[in-house]
């Protein structure tokens, strides 16, 4: 709680304080022939949760190591936390902290050490040093095991541990590459929980990058999605999905099904509607509070209902309608028919 | 300067090393059978062109071995770093790249000290006689300049170089060199002139030339000669090392 309203003192204290803690202007970065990133801008607000979501190799992590001065930018620039990323470096990287997408502990020590030795190169001094660790070990629930090398760790605890290194020297900002990559799900909830926990209880802006749309989606207040380097659509999961025109009602009708399609077909509110053999698709806003509306209206019609189903769009989704491909290798040639189709009649 | 920096990083050179006692025994073999084949073994059918013990002759250039070796393999421990990834989690502290360098020189120089150390006390167990002089103290200066020198260059070759294989060929092909054309295990005047240009433009002739007259009395160069060009080796070879760092790639 002290360092919480220190955080929020020195806010406060600094005059030209930016409305956003990151401003990307046309970042750039080539490698040879090879375009990583090509031309990203965006911003990211004081104390948001930021979402970069993209398949690997899209550009999300070299943006990051551009953002956090590990990397040049071929050209363009950004600002962090106020400062420029290419001019004042040093004074960037004091108020950043990251996690890396790859493991950057050193294993032949011990937690505890690992956060005293990070401590140390952000010149913390030695009573706040202890009092710190102190904190961040019970955060991360790492206590009993500060005195263990971290070799000897699972990897749900390195990366615990790694998060909590990247808060020690309560940063402004926090950067999370890919944070919960080849965690297990309960370790990944786990994780989940506690980087809201971050942005709720200390106001820490979070950019975060990951291939999983599900934590895109629980976690960001607003998602970026970049293909082949660049940003191809950016808001907030809710408005991204809104995008797709809304939820699919299918109602299944044995009889009159012709009666409830003209009908359903003049009111305003249901956007599109499609028949496949005895099924009714519909395209509505919010589609749980239309469902007991449309079972009404099939009621004044006489028209008996055999089943409703209701498909809300997720993020996914959106991802296929801006790139044109799932994220993930895994999900077969089949799921995406569906999906395009079912884009193609919600979404264009 | 960070001097946080350089603590840091010396202190986790000096924890590292000795918590890895597997390694230090390893480093130690290799000192340990020069000292038992050559000056014992070896030693004994030698007679040196100016008189006097072979084993006394040759722990000098032993001392001197151990340092070189060592020595690149610390300063080439940023390769490790960088595979492992911790070397992003250093260079993304606001902290300057040369106080890592100089971090990292200190923290191996410690280590190579203490080994350095312990190949002096075996070969004092095994016959070797320590010549007190008002030079002995400088052994120690002798010591950390070798050391210095060598971790610059194993800290600019693992900065260059990044993959493993390419960076063990690399550093065989220099310190195999660098010790058996220095005056380690021979005295340089036996060698004919030609391969005597290369041990004199060897810094580590210089050093063990240097411990040979602090720890014996007796040695081919003045003691200022051996100071000169240790020094000039060390300043330039961190230079060279610092730049090299300073260029290197997270990957």
């Amino acid at each position: 709680m002290k360092q919480e309203d220190k955080q929020s003192h020195k806010r406060e204290n600094k005059p030209e304080q930016a409305k956003y803690d990151i401003e990307a202007d046309n970042l750039v970065k080539k490698f040879g022939e090879f375009t990583a990133v090509d031309g990203i801008s965006f911003q990211v607000k004081e104390g948001e949760i930021f979402g970069f979501l993209g398949p690997n190799g899209a550009g999300k992590t070299t943006t990051i190591k551009m953002l956090t001065t590990l990397l040049a930018p071929t050209s363009g620039t950004a600002r962090v936390a106020g400062n420029d990323i290419k001019k004042e470096p040093n004074a960037v990287r004091k108020s950043i902290g990251i996690v890396f997408q790859d493991p950057s502990l050193d294993e032949d020590l011990t937690g505890r050490e690992n956060l005293e030795f990070h401590a140390i190169l952000y010149k913390i001094g030695k009573e706040k040093r202890q009092e710190k660790i102190a904190e961040i070990l019970k955060l991360i629930e790492l206590e009993d095991k500060a005195d263990v090398l971290v070799k000897n760790y699972s990897g749900g605890m390195k990366r615990r541990l790694e998060i909590g290194r990247g808060l020690l020297h309560e940063p402004k900002v926090l950067f999370l590459d890919e944070p919960t990559l080849g965690l297990d799900v309960q370790t990944r909830r786990h994780i989940w929980e506690y980087i809201k926990k971050l942005n709720d209880m200390h106001k820490i802006t979070l950019i975060l990058t990951t291939h999983y749309i599900e934590e895109a989606d629980y976690l960001s207040q607003r998602v970026a999605f970049v293909d082949h380097g660049k940003i191809v659509a950016l808001d907030t999961p809710k408005a991204l999905k809104d995008r797709l025109g809304g939820d699919v009602i299918s109602v299944q009708i044995n009889k009159d099904i012709d009666t409830l399609e003209k009908h359903f077909k003049t009111l305003e509110w249901i956007k599109n509607v499609s028949r496949h053999e005895n099924y009714l698709d519909m395209t509505v806003m919010e589609g749980e509070k239309k469902i007991p509306d449309i079972i009404r209206i099939a009621g004044e019609k006489n028209v008996s209902i055999g089943s409703v189903n209701l498909h809300k769009p997720s993020l996914e989704d959106v991802f296929i309608y801006y790139t044109g491909s799932t994220i993930r290798e895994e999900a077969g040639e089949g799921m995406r028919g569906i999906m395009r189709a079912r884009m193609r009649r919600g979404g264009r | 300067m960070d001097t946080n920096a350089i603590y840091v990083l010396w202190l986790r050179d000096v924890k590292r090393f000795l918590r890895a006692k597997s390694r230090i025994v390893g480093i130690l073999m290799m000192p340990i059978f020069f000292l038992l084949g050559l000056g014992l073994g070896l030693g004994s059918l030698i007679h040196l062109p100016g008189g006097g013990n072979y084993l006394d002759f040759i722990v000098p250039g032993i001392i001197g071995m151990s340092l070189l070796f060592t020595s690149i393999f610390t300063g080439s421990a940023v390769l490790w770093d960088r595979q492992f990834g911790f070397l992003k989690e250093i260079l993304v502290t606001p902290n300057s790249r040369t106080s890592v360098v100089v971090g990292r020189i200190l923290g191996g120089a410690t280590t190579a000290l203490a080994q350095a150390f312990i190949v002096v006390v075996i070969a004092m167990a095994i016959g070797f006689g320590i010549h007190l002089s008002v030079f002995t103290p400088l052994a120690i200066v002798f010591m950390l300049l070798i050391a210095w020198t060598f971790i610059s260059l194993g800290l600019a070759l693992g900065s260059l170089i990044s993959d493993f294989q390419g960076f063990q060929l690399v550093t065989s092909f220099f310190t195999m060199p660098l010790f058996f054309l220095s005056d380690g295990i021979f005295p340089v005047s036996v060698l004919p002139s030609y391969v005597r240009i290369v041990t004199y433009a060897n810094p580590l002739t210089y050093g063990i030339d240097g411990l040979r007259i602090a720890l014996l009395g007796t040695g081919t160069f003045s003691v200022w000669t051996d100071l000169i060009a240790l020094l000039i080796s060390s300043a330039v070879l961190t230079v060279v090392a610092a730049y090299a760092f300073t260029k290197t790639d997270v990957g």
